[in-house]
């Protein structure tokens, strides 16, 4: 049974045309690395092997295997309509995170995935998006972005809201800054703390969702980031009346399999790695309030 | 930058949404000596330590609430925007700045007068409840907010 399941997670090789065993990485080679921080950098990937390529949904993720090192789960950040390019950012935190950062072009690494369930796109059609962004929680939101951006008459109004540390922790800075300019969507950045060279917004990301504007019933919100900042967010989002079931986060769990089998990452009823990780908030919010699920 | 008291500051001051249901006839007392400011990036509204004589009704701009020693340079802690009231020191005994206040965009505001503001809330007691029922709920945010802002919670 556990070997039939495994088999139906497997993955085919593009042109190969055979299906690989599901624990087994497909070769991608680093082709570019963006310091985005100074412990943060983003990792441009191609597949090694020929035909290969990995279509993906915005919010999936994906194993990455420092071969000699070890694997960690990480968010794609690249473009779904770009699937021969592999995008992942990646916080040097770990023994496998700071290998993976200090990964230079020419590099090899083993991949596999998508994994999850992503950003549920679709049922924020013909509603207003709020988009909710903590630090490192921009790039798994970003394929999404790009798809928002991409489908634009789709949606209402949309609001994005990305919050950091410090000016120095925001990333994809450059990009953001672009994104600033333009006029059918109102993004607000916003740091906890700032020096003088700063005159952006000063505060935390919950202080601008009062005065965002987007109509609460009819609103689909994506929130991504460290747990305790989407607990906040999740609540100043329901103060201003959006339902529960319409807000997203994205949980993040110790990933092993990453196929709904080994357990590591079980949050309650659910295998976050198979699940998730973008859940409701409805089904959260009574986990979020019990510490150290 | 100055203007002289004028009904038509009166007028900007019943319209800031921090008054925008209070009496106008009490309003009017208190803004007695009100006075609409200009500040261009950089200016310093109010210095930490400094007697808080008045407080400010934000009209456009942002300003930059900043903590800091002499050893090292201020760091902004939150901004404020159009629409949103500075300060509150003027109300707590001895009436000094804990902050500075400096403009991080040019910035408008309406300055009242701390003194003829506490006079007007003391002689109208009804009106100095109604007022401090709308100070509250902006101390009890931005406490919160502070509390929120203890948690790191972008460094987890």
């Amino acid at each position: 049974m556990a070997t039939d399941a495994l088999r139906s997670q497997g993955h085919s090789h593009g042109t190969l045309g055979v299906t690989a065993h599901p624990y087994a990485p497909r070769p991608f080679v680093v082709r570019a690395r963006t310091q985005e921080t100074p412990d943060t950098v983003t990792l441009r990937l191609a597949p090694q092997l020929p035909g290969d390529r990995l279509s993906f949904k915005g919010g999936q993720f994906n194993m990455v295997y420092v071969f000699g090192v070890g694997e960690s789960a990480i968010s794609i950040s690249g473009d779904t309509a770009h699937p021969e390019e592999l995008v992942h950012t990646v916080r040097a935190v770990g023994k496998i995170t700071n290998a993976l950062a200090a990964l230079t072009p020419g590099a090899v690494v083993g991949i596999r995935g998508p994994y999850g369930q992503g950003w549920p796109l679709d049922s924020a059609r013909g509603r207003d998006v709020v988009v909710v962004a903590g630090g490192l929680g921009l790039p798994p939101l970003r394929p999404t972005l790009y798809e928002i951006f991409r489908h634009r008459e789709s949606f209402g109004r949309v609001e994005v809201i990305y919050g950091a540390r410090t000016p120095k922790d925001l990333v994809f800075a450059e990009e953001a800054r672009t994104w600033l300019q333009r006029s059918d969507i109102r993004l607000q950045i916003t740091v906890d703390a700032a020096e003088r060279d700063w005159n952006g917004d000063v505060g935390v990301v919950t202080v601008r969702i009062p005065d965002a504007r987007f109509d609460p019933a009819n609103t689909t919100a994506f929130v991504c980031g460290p747990e305790i900042m989407m607990k906040f967010t999740a609540q100043a989002l329901v103060q201003r009346g959006v339902p529960a079931e319409a807000i997203w986060l994205s949980m993040e769990r110790n990933m092993k399999c990453a196929l709904g089998f080994c357990g590591h990452c079980q949050y309650g009823p659910s295998f976050v790695c198979r699940d998730g990780p973008c859940l409701p908030y409805k089904t959260l919010a009574p986990l979020l309030a019990v510490k150290e699920v | 930058m100055t203007a002289t008291v004028s009904e038509a500051i009166a007028d900007r001051v019943l319209r800031h949404p921090f008054f925008v249901d209070i009496d106008p006839t009490l309003v009017h007392a208190m803004v007695s000596k009100a006075e609409e400011r200009s500040y261009d990036v950089g200016e310093m509204l109010v210095h930490e330590g400094k007697p808080a004589e008045e407080f400010f009704l934000v009209l456009e701009g942002k300003i930059a609430l900043e903590v800091g020693g002499s050893d090292r340079p201020g760091i902004t802690v939150e901004t404020i925007e159009k629409g949103e009231i500075l300060g509150w020191s003027w109300l707590v005994a001895p009436y000094r700045w804990r902050f500075d206040a400096r403009a991080s965009k040019p910035t408008k505001v309406i300055a009242i007068n701390a003194a003829a503001a506490r006079y007007a809330l003391a002689a109208h007691p009804a009106f100095g409840y109604h007022f401090l029922m709308k100070l509250l709920p902006v101390i009890a945010d931005r406490l919160e907010n502070t509390r929120v802002q203890l948690l790191d919670i972008h460094g987890h």
